[in-house]
């Protein structure tokens, strides 16, 4: 049995890359490949006949396998379905990190996982609050309510859009200059800001489209993204690539943050760096810079 | 007696000067007496060698039980020529006690496997061995040990004598009715005829197999007429869709690329990496895929590739003609860009096992090789790698250049995946050491990377690049931690098939494996 | 638990194994091919009776066909077989208890 360390709920998601919980060969060291966190899907790539032996799975894997470091997420079922409240007991018996909720709708459906996941943790014993969620939005009804759907529950670390079913409810498809999903990814990216989550991208399908794929990449960096969900290890480089600070925005943020802690023991509130005007608004992204450029091999000093 | 790679090789093997593995270049500086083949003068003008049959080729070569005949591999698993001539010699002319000394045996060999079995042919000499023939050698079913040698040590024998060849068949894509061959044109093309030119030079009597017959002269010939003694057609000598594949395709395996690319780093960290620097890799999923990597480094350095040697594939070829190799010397071809590239794209040469390989001649390509990346079945704790047996202890598999390469290279890679379902490819003890592991030096797995510590040099290498790297003892408990460690193989005494080192000594031996049996309650 | 009626779990890919377990009188029986026997096979033995024996399975006629599947993925595999044969599969499995 490995015990795993509470998890973080703001920790450092740039990709988060799907796994079939059902395939023993893929999710016995998908940490290997160096993503942030890895979403062991008992959802969609699991065939409706095999949800029971899923879980088997995924409990075993759970208790087994050494993550190291990587987040341990697990997809479960629609609240739709039959299977939901079973996922979350394994989920939370196995010890995983966070739930991700597929079609999420409404701050209701959350509290409805919410509740669910209290009572798992109290059955097996688990400390209250240490399985986080995160939530998936997947219709227009989703993206309406992200607000209420991000500020639902402590516990929840962020939102995802899930682009193949948002695209059919909207009647479209992939475009890509991602103009069929500009407005749902800016309104969810506004929600997540506002409520103070995590947001995500959806995944990125066509595996050989290399150009696409960077070009959606920092397209997602532009917007303001955390990260971006995965279906393939090799995508995980560029997205790391492509989150990376630049070494100019390293130097300015130690300049900051060091400037920050020697002003403010002074008691001085506004100061300038470079000339340029500071103050303690700048901090929290300057800190975040810094963390990622640790994560990066940029960074190995100590401010942060 | 222990040898050095720990193996206890039994003493009634070291008999006629045999000895046991001493370590690498052991041999260096000695003195080689080469075998001289007895042949036949064809003084008078003759029009054409073609015979009616292979049996009348057989008996005109004077074919009797208790002869040596040798193959080569080139049409690898399209081959129908072993079974084709082994099937004459026994079932309809009674041969018996028939030595087989092939470049490499396969799956498409299934049937020697019952003459083996009826004891009709008792010995076999081949670098591979595969299928059900690797299953009755063994069980024990060969009247004498099967010898392994490497693609360079197979050719340092025959020139040596300790293989002396009654009769060797040329499978030959093309030929002329005086038996100039080559290895495209034909139907069954296979390019590169490299592992067949030692067996024309030293074999007494030399019959050429073909399904294309051209017209004379056949030139540039990889086998030339002053060694045949006999022209067969036949109607096909192999299936061109096993032959060569369609194109050889780079993993896409993700785990197989980041593996790849963990060797490009390594290969880009050492000083060899310069301008005209010379390599050769396999064609398994990782080893293919450095190339891929690798052609991004030289870009970044803008540095091209001297040369390139081995078994080559497209990838190769395309590196070639883009102009990022300066030569690729090619001793046998693995896929259809290959094939329709040798002697025709400028600078793609073929060359002979021996010039390949072989440690005993003086001058082998594999001696001023950079950089080698190789497979493994199973690599241990000394380093030391098995490509020959399985986890169940059968023959399935082929030491080929792996040894040679390993030894004359100056920086060895092997690459890996940590554990392969529920075997754990870096263990304690391989089953069989195929390769020594003083000529390895770097493993690359997907769970981290290993340096021999015979080379300092390589690890303060890693070490400035930046590029981590931890103890293989560390890859090997981690291995077991994931897969259990593995009950220990039980044998019998019986020693089914001898290792040679390349040099000619024994690396060590394959016993008759004892039927597996689940404990009971 | 009672094995009422045949049911498999797991597939014939590599590293996975598929388990089949049938109703039977007098204790287990166990059959077992894999792609690791002669390395592995005690361990798996010992694996899928533990298993078993947690389970509280007495009598069965249980089928292991193994392609190089780790511990882990051996267990969820007869644990499945076992909870499927009694139609318990679904839901309220026992996980941290006999699951384990």
């Amino acid at each position: 049995m490995i015990p795993r360390p509470k998890p973080e709920r703001f920790r450092l998601r740039r990709t988060m890359m799907f796994m079939n919980a059902q395939k023993p060969g893929l999710i016995k060291d998908a940490y290997i490949y160096g993503c942030d966190s890895i979403m062991l899907d008992l959802e969609d790539a699991v065939a409706e006949n095999q949800k029971d032996a899923a879980r088997f799975s995924l409990y075993h894997a759970l208790k087994t396998i050494d993550y190291g470091d990587t987040e341990v997420i697990v997809r479960i079922n629609g609240l739709d379905t039959p299977h939901w409240q079973e996922d979350i007991r394994v989920c939370v018996a196995g010890g995983a990190d966070g739930i991700r909720i597929a079609k999420c709708e409404s701050a209701n459906d959350v509290r409805t996982v919410e509740t669910a996941v209290e009572k798992a943790e109290e059955e097996f014993g688990v400390e209250k609050g240490r399985t986080l969620l995160m939530a998936a939005l997947e219709s227009p009804k989703g993206i309406l309510n992200a607000y209420e759907i991000c500020s639902a529950s402590d516990r929840l670390f962020g939102v995802a859009i899930s682009g193949g079913d948002f695209r059919k409810c909207m009647q479209t498809v992939f475009q890509p200059d991602g103009v069929d999903m500009l407005a749902a990814r800016g309104q969810m990216l506004v929600a997540a800001r506002a409520a103070g989550v995590q947001c995500f991208d959806t995944v990125f399908t066509d595996l050989d489209n290399e150009e696409g794929f960077r070009s959606e990449v920092l397209q997602n960096k532009a917007m303001g993204f955390d990260g971006k969900s995965l279906i393939n290890p090799k995508q995980i480089r560029l997205v790391h690539q492509v989150f990376a600070p630049t070494e100019k925005e390293v130097i300015q943020a130690e300049k900051i943050v060091r400037a920050y802690r020697e002003q403010s023991a002074a008691g001085v509130g506004v100061f300038t760096v470079d000339g340029k005007m500071i103050d303690i608004a700048f901090i929290p992204g300057a800190e975040r810079t810094l963390k990622l450029a640790r994560v990066c091999g940029m960074y190995e000093g100590d401010l942060v | 007696m222990k040898n050095a790679v720990g193996r206890d090789i039994p003493e009634y093997l070291l008999v006629n000067g045999k000895e046991v593995y001493q370590g690498k270049n052991y041999m260096d500086g000695k003195y080689l007496q080469k075998a001289a083949p007895r042949t036949r003068r064809y003084e008078a003008p003759q029009e054409s060698k073609l015979v009616d049959s292979i049996r009348a080729a057989l008996e005109q070569c004077g074919a009797k039980s208790g002869m040596t005949f040798s193959f080569h591999h080139h049409l690898r698993d399209g081959d129908f020529v072993v079974n084709q001539v082994m099937k004459v010699a026994i079932e309809e002319m009674g041969l018996e006690d028939i030595t087989i000394a092939a470049s490499s045996l396969g799956n498409a060999h299934d049937p020697i496997a019952n003459y083996i079995e009826q004891g009709k042919v008792v010995g076999i000499q081949t670098s591979g061995i595969r299928g059900r023939m690797g299953e009755v050698v063994s069980a024990g079913k060969l009247k004498t040990p099967a010898i392994i040698r490497s693609h360079g040590g197979r050719p340092r024998a025959i020139e040596g004598g300790e293989v002396h060849i009654d009769i060797a068949f040329i499978a030959a894509p093309t030929s002329d009715c005086v038996g100039n061959c080559r290895g495209i044109g034909g139907k069954s093309n296979c390019g590169s005829m490299g592992y067949a030119m030692t067996d024309a030079k030293y074999a007494d009597h030399v019959v050429v197999v073909t399904d294309c017959l051209v017209d004379f002269p056949n030139m540039p010939a990889s086998v030339e007429a002053i060694d045949v003694d006999a022209v067969v057609v036949v109607d096909s000598i192999g299936n061109p869709k096993k032959i060569a594949s369609a194109a050889a395709r780079i993993s896409q395996n993700p785990r197989d690329l980041m593996m790849a690319e963990n060797v490009a780093k390594v290969i880009a960290a050492t000083p060899w990496f310069k301008d005209g620097f010379s390599f050769q890799t396999g064609v398994g999923g990782p080893s293919l895929a450095a190339n891929l990597f690798l052609e991004k480094y030289m870009d970044e350095r803008g540095i091209k590739m001297g040369w390139a040697i081995g078994g080559i594939c497209g990838p190769m070829v395309e590196l070639l003609k883009k102009g990022k190799v300066g030569k690729v010397i090619d001793v046998q071809d693995f896929d259809l860009d290959a094939v329709n590239s040798i002697n025709q794209t400028p600078g793609h040469y073929e060359m002979s096992a021996s010039q390949y390989a072989n440690p005993a001649n003086k001058g082998a390509f594999v001696n001023k090789l950079d950089f080698v990346v190789l497979a493994a079945l199973e690599i241990d704790t000394g380093f030391n790698v098995n490509v020959l047996t399985g986890s169940d202890g059968v023959l399935r598999g082929a030491p080929g250049g792996h040894p040679d390469t390993a030894a004359g290279s100056k920086v060895c890679i092997i690459v890996t995946p940590l554990t392969r379902g529920r075997m754990a490819t870096v263990c304690e003890h391989v089953v069989t050491v195929t390769t020594p592991g003083d000529c390895v030096d770097v493993l690359v797995t997907d769970y981290g990377i290993a340096v021999n510590p015979l080379r300092p040099d390589l690890i303060e290498c890693l070490d400035k690049a930046g590029i981590p790297h931890v103890t293989i003892e560390s890859l090997k408990e981690k291995a077991y931690s994931l897969v259990g460690r593995p009950d220990d193989l039980e044998w019998e005494d019986k020693v089914v098939a001898v290792l040679e080192a390349r040099d000619g000594t024994i690396l060590d031996v394959v016993r008759k494996i004892k039927p597996y049996t689940l404990p009971e309650d | 638990m009672e094995i009422l009626k045949p049911a498999m779990a797991g597939t014939l890919e590599s590293s996975d194994a598929q388990v089949t377990v049938e109703p039977m009188d007098g204790g287990i029986q166990l059959s077992l091919q894999s792609s690791v026997m002669n390395q592995y096979g005690r361990q798996i033995r010992e694996t899928v009776l533990e298993t078993l024996d947690r389970l509280e399975v007495k009598n069965a006629k249980v089928t292991v066909v193994d392609k190089g599947a780790l511990d882990c993925t051996l267990k969820a595999r007869v644990e499945c077989a076992v909870f499927r044969s009694c139609g318990q599969s679904a839901a309220n499995i026992p996980w941290g208890g006999a699951v384990r």
